[in-house]
């Protein structure tokens, strides 16, 4: 270790790692996947892997990518869901792994919602 | 793996440890392999959470489900509910976690509520064997930020201005400590040492910290050698601690690989290493003189101070000494400044404590309070209270040099000064919780044995007195002792404060007295009534049968290894008092509450 820059490189290079491991959650946003039957028979799972890898990609420590069972609209599956702290929860349906890369780029990062692929899209 | 959406948290402290959390963690390995969700979900092994009474524990982030006493075969359940489909297994949460079926987060618990955490911070948190983790959490960042921005006399202040005090039972401030070792000139060389010699029997906040958080130790073992000037550190730590040795091995290992030890570090002048001494356990050697002649290669005996260790210690070399605890704290302390740690806990007692919590407690494990907690506090919201419904009678602080505090105490604020004023102290930070199924005599005595056995034997009074008040004590609880005989272990007690060597002697006292200013009848009870109100000092007791009750079952005689209970079936049956050795396994068996202990 020569420098504190060095020091600095490892921090954040870990820090997505770690990040996890608190009970605040006044930061974080957090993406949920309907992970029951229905969700995985739509294939939740490789939407899953899609978000996990993105977000591992671009290093967002206040990002957590969760679980949740059946969400009870199976028609629509596979289902996520972003709850950004202080905003409204809004749920994506029938997703692809594409599609969960864009939501990633576009709503988690630049802060823009995918309104095509939002629950309200469908039904309108 | 870079980036795991889950990430499971087993504790992998002595603790759990004995309760089989090694099988867990195997078979967590073996279930996520079979899913196919190695790659998503990460396992660590951490250290100390805290609550060692519900090991194996078990923590599933970004959730924080907090699962207690998990067993290999909940494993499966727990893998393919809550990893796979995302619904976390209320069954195995710890109780307290689960309230309308939504899970609440571990702060919010009794346990946890009302604990700070500095010295245990990384506890529970990071992995202990993998330094990038202590590094992601501000790790070596304090050791930079002395290195390139301070100068040693302003680390040294930075420490005085804090109020930090020795955890390891003495309470001297740590400052004045370091300022007297960085004082004396530097000729052929320095030490900076750390005491990992936890000796208090039920104590192991040093072993915890070791455990789960090795560097945080090193880090602050390498500012303290900046600021007076050493280049060489010793760890002196038990060999009964192999988890501990082992960790911290590990991470000195790993810091010597990132050039955190050794030559210029930070590419600066400084150059610091560390090595690990191994105690063989001896109590004495928790001494500071005596740790030190240990090191040496020699037998651990204390020596007399004046010369202080930071003008002569370690090889005749000025010596600084600092406990495992003390330590964690300075990293906090660089970073954060010391007007956030003053801030914490009483004026004159600045910052946290961790206490060891043991005995007849509900919560058994590790906790770290604010300075001016309230005895109450700990033992009846942290610690959860007393099992069976019993009655709290006395709380045990500071081991074989401490003394037991009484329920009518319950109300005083922890601090170094308010400890020693109702005749207890901090001590490294066992507490032991005693109800009312124990006798403060027979207490007294079981410390004076652990000191009869522990005394090193180069001063008279430890050696010869000690012995002579465990005589007195099994005199007492024999039946045997006098009114005198009370006077005498008085007198005898303070002789032995005053005169004794080192510090093993002159608190070896301690539990005697302090039972005796608070118990005093109890003592009276044996000596006069020949009786031991709680029931313990065996030669006090005896065991006989209420005819009315006994159905003559003839399950104790039965069960009594010494055919002393005789009688004919379905009548009432009779002990012979002789032949009875009182070792209450008739009473265990009886359905019927017929035999009594008076």
């Amino acid at each position: 270790m020569k420098s504190l820059a060095e020091l600095e490189a490892i921090k954040n290079r870990m820090k997505n790692q770690v990040g996890m491991r608190k009970d605040d959650d006044t930061n974080t946003t957090r993406i949920v996947v309907g992970m029951a039957t229905c969700g995985i028979a739509a294939g939740a799972r490789p939407v899953l892997n899609a978000l996990v890898e993105e977000v591992g990609k671009r290093n967002l420590a206040h990002v957590t990518v969760a679980q949740t069972g059946c969400i009870g609209m199976c028609k629509f599956e596979p289902i996520i869901e972003v709850m950004a702290p202080g905003k409204e929860k809004v749920t994506y349906i029938k997703m692809t792994p594409e599609k969960a890369i864009k939501v990633i780029s576009e709503h988690i990062v630049n802060g823009r919602v995918c309104n095509e692929f939002t629950i309200g899209a469908e039904q309108e | 793996m870079d980036f795991a959406r889950s990430t499971v948290l087993v504790c992998g402290g002595t603790g759990c440890t004995s309760s089989g959390c090694q099988k867990v963690m195997k078979e967590f390995e073996a279930q996520l392999a079979a899913k196919g969700l190695e790659k998503e979900v990460k396992m660590v092994q951490t250290g100390c959470f805290g609550l060692c009474a519900l090991g194996p524990v078990v923590i599933v982030y970004p959730e924080g489900a907090f699962y207690s006493m998990v067993k290999p075969e909940d494993v499966e359940e727990i893998v393919s509910e809550h990893l796979l489909k995302g619904r976390v297994v209320t069954r195995l949460l710890y109780d307290e976690t689960v309230q309308d079926d939504t899970v609440k987060s571990l702060n919010e618990t009794n346990f946890y509520k009302k604990q700070m955490r500095i010295a245990l911070r990384n506890c529970g948190v990071i992995d202990p064997e993998n330094i990038d983790e202590y590094i992601a959490l501000d790790g070596y960042k304090a050791l930079g930020k002395v290195l390139t921005e301070m100068k040693p006399e302003e680390v040294i202040d930075v420490i005085k201005a804090s109020g930090l005090r020795g955890r390891g039972g003495g309470g001297f401030p740590t400052g004045i400590k370091w300022m007297l070792a960085a004082k004396s000139p530097n000729v052929i060389g320095k030490y900076v040492c750390c005491n990992a010699d936890e000796g208090d029997p039920g104590a192991f906040m040093d072993r915890s910290v070791l455990e789960g958080d090795p560097h945080a130790v090193i880090e602050a073992m390498a500012i303290a050698a900046y600021a007076i000037n050493a280049e060489q550190g010793y760890i002196y730590i038990r060999a009964e601690y192999p988890i501990a040795v082992k960790r911290l091995q590990i991470a000195i290992d790993q810091a010597r690989e990132y050039g955190l030890l050794g030559k210029n570090i930070f590419g600066t002048d400084f150059s610091f290493d560390l090595g690990i001494r191994l105690g063989a356990g001896a109590f004495v050697c928790g001494e500071e003189t005596a740790l030190m002649t240990s090191i040496e290669g020699m037998r651990g005996e204390p020596r007399p101070r004046p010369p202080f260790p930071a003008v002569k210690g370690l090889w005749e070399k000025p010596t600084l000494l600092n406990n495992v605890e003390t330590y964690a704290n300075i990293p906090q302390i660089i970073l954060n400044g010391a007007e956030w740690f003053t801030s914490i806990g009483t004026e004159k007692s600045a910052g946290t404590k961790v206490f060891a919590l043991g005995g007849k407690i509900n919560n058994t494990g590790l906790v770290e309070v604010p300075m001016g907690t309230t005895l109450r506090e700990i033992v009846e919201e942290i610690g959860g209270g007393i099992p069976n419904g019993k009655k709290f009678k006395a709380a045990q602080t500071g081991g074989p040099s401490g003394g037991c505090i009484p329920a009518s105490l319950l109300d005083v604020a922890i601090d170094y000064d308010s400890l020693i004023q109702i005749g207890s102290m901090m001590g490294s930070g066992g507490l032991i919780v005693m109800d009312e199924d124990n006798c403060m005599v027979d207490i007294a005595k079981f410390f004076l044995e652990f000191t009869v056995d522990e005394s090193c034997g180069k001063c008279t009074p430890c050696r010869i007195g000690t012995k002579r008040m465990l005589e007195i004590l099994e005199r007492i609880t024999q039946g045997k002792g006098t009114l005198e005989d009370l006077d005498k272990l008085e007198e005898l007690a303070y002789n032995i404060k005053e005169s004794a060597l080192c510090g093993l002697g002159q608190t070896a006292p301690n539990p005697i007295l302090s039972t005796l200013r608070y118990f005093r009848d109890e003592y009276e009870a044996h000596v006069i009534d020949k009786k031991c109100p709680a029931g313990v000092c065996k030669a006090l007791v005896s065991y006989s049968i209420v005819a009315d009750k006994c159905k003559g079952c003839s399950l104790c005689a039965r069960q009594c290894p010494v055919n002393a209970i005789s009688g004919e079936i379905k009548s009432p049956f009779v002990i012979d008092q002789d032949k009875c050795i009182k070792c209450g396994a008739c009473i265990e068996k009886c359905k019927f509450d017929a035999i009594i202990v008076q």
